[in-house]
């Protein structure tokens, strides 16, 4: 088990974004985190991920307590992620963009440089990384986010709707590259997402979240069929 | 080490930069009395330009008091030397810790507890009007009435004790901005420079990738401060004079910021050109009104002024980036 929330609780002035969700990830499984808007998915990346600390509960990550913890050093305990509302540096360059988070585990710049051009090769950005990154598309920017956090070398990598705003051929791509770097390097993968389509592919375990709970978890077969998921978020998309 | 220096430099520019330092070494050779004060002042606002540079242009932090390290820098080795004779060269010594201790303190003060912005600039200022008033009332330095380093016609350059020809001050300050181009060109290439850029465009993306921004935002802080502090020391033995009211001035912080704000915020080369363009053409303007015959009080500062609506409104980036594509490098 790489990552267990215990019964974590925040509130933001009295209305209670996320109440007592516990959960656990295993290592090497991708994960997905669902549930419809307002249901404090991203409250909790950001618990995980140190931008705000939890009111109660605990967060352990390889054994460790991290609630509490700054975001610089959570992601130096191993933990990478996105920002849904996409961040990139739009004044330094694609490659530049990526050899910051490389310089996390690789100090010197040869060595950043390397490592960041390999990770641009594998999200098929080696031929933009000259370009600035205010110039790049909203596809593009967002393959930025991801090739920035896998550059800080993690052990669990956090993705927050990384596929919002892709078309579907954009998102195939995108789930075979989190498929191939989960295979290869064993990376334990934690998404929010909206798109069913990408989760369906993806996601081995997934939890349903609403009104701050968690209200499910199973493998996708099991929580398309639970009830309580059906009527609160899948009720609409039959096609699933 | 020279060689990862160059990695990447453009021959064109590397050829451009050889040729400026040339003409610059040269040019006390055929320069007048005057036209020498007007060179050693461009050099003056280069170097505190680049040391600015660093918290605005690389980490993104606003200083809108940077005559707070020019002034402690002059102070501190002014009042060593009258008092106790010790050489300006080991008297930067105190400049340099009294101002990186400055920067350390507004640091703390600001990033601690998340001052941010305007906010920051106005902290900044605040810290340069209270050593402003403060000294006005420091009866070691002689108050409000001034502190006078003794002054005599020197035969020959002491370069020990920095008493000597404007032509040395001009060298040492062209020495000085010198190694704060190389340093800045060093540092923008390290990893520190990168994780400055990366503050300045987007602080929550940065600590994401695990970058302490606070550390690094002191890191700024104190090599800036620690930086202008030595034009402090040159400034204080080459105008012999410190008046609180002068030096720690908020129109002397003004002043400084302009080069690399017209020059290009952020580039290396902006400063070098803001600081020549500015410091020169005001110069060379109140050259033609003497000419003239007509005496304008406060010509500068509206010529400033229109320098800084022009840049703003036509080239934003400032006047390098687009003389760059210009030359091509």
């Amino acid at each position: 088990m790489i990552l267990r929330l215990e019964h974590v609780s925040k509130s933001f002035r009295g209305l209670r974004a996320v109440k007592g969700a516990s959960f656990e990830l295993t290592e090497g499984h991708v994960n997905a985190l669902i549930g419809p808007n307002g249901a404090g998915k991203t409250t909790i990346f950001n618990l995980i991920a140190g931008v705000y600390a939890p009111d109660s509960g605990t967060i352990v990550f390889q054994g460790k307590r991290i609630d509490g913890l700054r975001p610089d050093q959570i992601c130096a305990a191993g933990i990478g992620r996105t920002f849904q509302i996409v961040k990139p540096f739009a004044g330094l360059s694609v490659l530049d963009n990526v050899m910051v988070g490389a310089f996390l585990k690789e100090k010197a710049p040869p060595g950043a440089k390397r490592v960041s051009l390999e990770i641009l090769a594998k999200l098929g950005l080696d031929s933009k990384r000259n370009l600035p990154a205010s110039s790049l598309t909203l596809p593009d920017r967002k393959r930025l986010e991801v090739a920035r956090a896998l550059a800080t070398r993690p052990r669990l990598l956090l993705l927050d709707e990384v596929m919002a705003g892709l078309r579907p051929t954009e998102c195939d791509q995108m789930v075979a590259v989190f498929r191939e770097i989960n295979r290869a390097d064993g990376l334990t993968i934690l998404l929010i997402e909206h798109v069913m389509r990408a989760v369906m592919a993806l996601a081995g375990h997934i939890g349903v979240l609403h009104h701050g709970e968690v209200i499910a978890r199973g493998t996708p077969e099991e929580v398309v069929r639970n009830p309580a998921v059906l009527e609160c978020y899948l009720g609409e998309e039959t096609e699933v | 080490m020279i060689g990862r220096l160059l990695e990447g430099v453009p021959r064109r520019g590397l050829a451009m930069l050889a040729a400026l330092l040339v003409l610059l070494i040269v040019f006390p050779f055929f320069a007048s009395g005057y036209l020498l004060a007007v060179g050693f002042l461009i050099l003056y606002f280069a170097y505190v330009g680049q040391a600015w540079n660093i918290m605005m242009g690389f980490a993104g932090q606003l200083s809108l008091g940077h005559s707070l390290y020019v002034g402690l820098g002059a102070y501190a080795a002014a009042a060593l030397y009258v008092h106790f004779g010790i050489s300006p060269w080991i008297g930067l010594g105190a400049s340099i810790a009294l101002c990186a201790l400055a920067g350390a303190v507004i640091g703390f003060l600001a990033f601690r507890f998340g001052v941010g912005g305007v906010y920051f600039a106005i902290l900044t200022i605040a810290f340069a009007e209270f050593a402003r008033i403060g000294f006005d009332h420091f009866a070691w330095v002689r108050g409000s009435s001034g502190l006078f380093l003794p002054v005599a016609n020197y035969t020959e350059n002491d370069l020990w004790n920095l008493r000597g020809s404007p032509a040395m001050f001009y060298y040492v300050m062209l020495a000085l901005t010198a190694a704060a181009f190389v340093l800045c060109h060093a540092l923008l290439r390290s990893r520190m420079g990168y994780y400055w850029l990366a503050i300045r465009e987007s602080p929550e993306a940065a600590q994401a990738l695990g970058v302490n921004i606070f550390r690094y935002k002191m890191y700024a802080v104190v090599l800036s401060a620690a930086m202008t502090s030595l034009a402090g020391v040159v400034f204080a033995f080459y105008y012999n004079n410190l008046f609180p009211e002068q030096i720690f001035h908020i129109s002397r912080s003004i002043e400084l910021i302009l080069g690399p704000i017209i020059g290009g915020i952020g580039t290396l080369v902006g400063p070098l050109v803001g600081a020549l363009l500015l410091t020169g053409l005001a110069e060379g303007m109140r050259e033609l009104m003497l000419q003239l015959g007509v005496e304008v009080p406060g010509v500068k500062q509206v010529f400033y002024g229109i320098c800084l609506l022009l840049v703003v409104m036509f080239l934003p980036n400032g006047v390098w980036p687009p003389l760059a594509r210009k030359l091509k490098l």
